[in-house]
């Protein structure tokens, strides 16, 4: 026991205390927005920050006075965060940029787990097909509540909707608005729920694509079958092109997050290989947030006219949304040759 | 399941962040549902003035208004507010990064997208049955975004003064058992007694004197002052010298 030191804590504090208290003041200014104005400020900065560090080091040792030990803690946690804030979170955010270049890039990053989010959801259209093409009493028992609508045979909805034809979005019928918001949301929870369920080893992220595609395919099918496909292509592509890529997008999320959390072969720890695919997630979820976005405008104020006239319109718009689509994703955000790696 | 966060700076200087537990956050959670619901109310009853062009538009909008608002609140005030919602302010909880670093967008969009997750089945079951059994109290979102909220404790630099100050100190007639005293109390030790002297107003009487009784037994047995000196003290007044002794050094 003997050789054990205790400060002088009374006179310790006094000696200290100015130089807390001024770190104390440029953090406020700091948490207010305030920037340190130089050189000569940031090299204070350290030098509180340091002198902090070392008095707290002192106390743990040599006095373990919780109140002032809780203190110091506090004092040194705060302007730790600010000192070592890793570089580029005080870069300012460029929408724009983030837009066309960091959302492809990212995307082309995880390519294979976009194929396989969208062959999943494929493979579901195509049972989905299969059960209804098997028996189209099925039709009756697998369409999800939400989708009323569907209820009825293609044939009957297409001429309940031409004949409607021409009237205002207004007059369509006091359903379409709220069928629209409910497409939109549903969407909204259906990708973001396809990433985040990726957590779980990426299990329920397949069911889910799967289970999307089965409606999807059940939909399709439904309309072709019955000699609807011009009508299915016309009410679907415009909002759908996006819509659709936007699930997948978010499928694609959850499996590079499943493949993080499982993380066969790495041979790093899971809280670094987390580490490394949060910015692409983040990314991901929110390029397919302004996709639906981009998505639910379209639905609101195109998608809910049909009519004759305007099939060719749409599929024409829809096709060409595909193309600058495929077009975004493979060509935005690629580095020249001579342009420095990030 | 610890109940602080233990940084180790750089250089070498570790400090503890005390981390929220299931309830507290829990409360939080329960206070941002309650005014996520009437933000979208208010917004929902501005949107009826909508009405007037599109009656349709103006029935369909409270649902998406909802969702818009329930989706984005926490990620928009968890970014502009360093890690807090209104919940959190009230709790007086933080979102820090699990390094002690500034929280980055990133980790707030995916904390509150894998809310999605953490909300299911029902009340937050797969999240709190997640901090429970994780050491830091983490719900999946704070997992993947390496994220912990944090209690913010209102921080109070220690006044001596009142326990130190003023006081006359018997024990200053034998600085030889001063000497073996300083020298026996660990810095544990010392530091509980100080403890208990700048918290003896918080304590109920009753436990107020059985707690003095215990500490000031514990440091009669570390070095023995003549009885003539601690005659007619208490085991408060005791205590009072003893931590007067250990934490200020005098000049001989």
């Amino acid at each position: 026991m003997g050789g054990v030191v205790i400060l002088d804590l009374d006179q310790f504090i006094r000696r200290e205390r100015p130089f807390w208290e001024e770190l104390e003041r440029v953090l406020a200014q700091q948490a207010e927005g305030g920037r340190l104005p130089g050189v000569e400020a940031a090299r204070r900065f350290f030098y509180l920050y340091e002198r902090a560090a070392a008095d707290l080091a002192k106390v743990q040792t040599f006095a373990a006075e919780p109140e002032l030990r809780g203190y110091l803690e506090g004092l040194v946690g705060q302007a730790y965060a600010r000192l070592h804030q890793r570089s580029g979170s005080g870069v300012r955010w460029r929408p724009l940029r983030w837009l066309t270049r960091v959302f492809p890039a990212t995307f082309r990053r995880h390519l294979g787990a976009f194929w396989l989010a969208l062959g999943l959801s494929m493979l579901g259209a195509g049972v989905g097909a299969l059960v209804l093409a098997q028996d189209p009493e099925n039709k009756w028992m697998l369409v999800p509540a939400q989708f009323g609508h569907l209820q009825q045979t293609p044939t009957e909805r297409v001429r309940e909707e031409e004949e409607n034809a021409g009237l205002r979005v207004g007059e369509i019928g006091e359903a379409a608005p709220a069928f629209s918001t409910m497409l939109m949301t549903h969407n909204t929870k259906v990708a973001l729920t396809a990433l985040a369920l990726g957590f779980l080893w990426g299990g329920f992220t397949c069911v889910l694509l799967f289970y999307n595609g089965v409606i999807l395919g059940f939909v399709a099918y439904d309309y072709i079958a019955d000699g609807q496909g011009q009508f299915l292509a016309a009410w679907l592509l415009p909002h759908g092109v996006p819509e659709l890529t936007a699930i997948f997008i978010g499928g694609q999320a959850g499996l590079v997050l499943a493949r993080a959390v499982i993380g066969h072969g790495t041979g790093l720890p899971l809280r670094q290989r987390l580490r490394l695919v949060r910015d692409d997630l983040a990314t991901l979820a929110g390029g397919l947030g302004a996709m639906l976005a981009y998505a639910g405008l379209i639905e609101a104020f195109l998608s809910q006219y049909h009519g004759p006239h305007l099939y060719r319109l749409k599929i024409g718009f829809g096709l060409m949304e595909l193309v600058l689509l495929i077009g975004f994703f493979a060509v935005m955000g690629r580095r020249k040759p001579e342009e420095p790696q990030p | 399941m610890t109940t602080t966060l233990d940084i180790r700076t750089p250089e070498g200087v570790v400090f503890a962040l005390p981390l929220a537990g299931p309830a507290t956050r829990a409360a939080a959670v329960g206070i941002d549902m309650v005014v996520v619901m009437i933000g979208a109310w208010l917004v929902s009853m501005l949107s009826l003035l909508l009405a007037v062009v599109s009656p349709e538009w103006a029935a369909a909008l409270p649902a998406l208004i909802f969702f818009v608002v329930q989706m984005f609140y926490g990620m928009a005030l968890e970014w502009l507010w360093r890690g807090q919602t209104v919940g959190k302010r009230v709790m007086r909880l933080r979102v820090v990064d699990d390094r002690g670093l500034t929280l980055r967008p990133s980790q707030v969009v995916v904390r509150n997208v894998l809310r999605l997750v953490d909300s299911l089945p029902v009340f937050y079951l797969v999240g709190g049955v997640s901090m429970v059994f994780t050491r830091h109290c983490q719900r999946l979102g704070d997992l993947a975004a390496g994220t912990v909220v944090v209690r913010q404790v209102p921080v109070r630099e220690p006044r001596l003064e009142g326990v130190l100050a003023g006081q006359y100190n018997s024990f200053r007639e034998h600085p030889l058992i001063e000497a073996r005293l300083r020298q026996r109390a660990t810095p544990e030790l010392a530091g509980l007694a100080l403890g208990a002297l700048l918290r003896r107003d918080e304590l109920e009487p009753s436990a107020r004197l059985r707690v003095f009784s215990r500490i000031t037994d514990h440091f009669r047995s570390l070095a023995v002052f003549p009885s003539e000196t601690t005659a007619g003290l208490t085991d408060e007044q005791y205590l009072r010298n003893v931590v007067e002794t250990v934490f200020r050094k005098r000049s001989s």
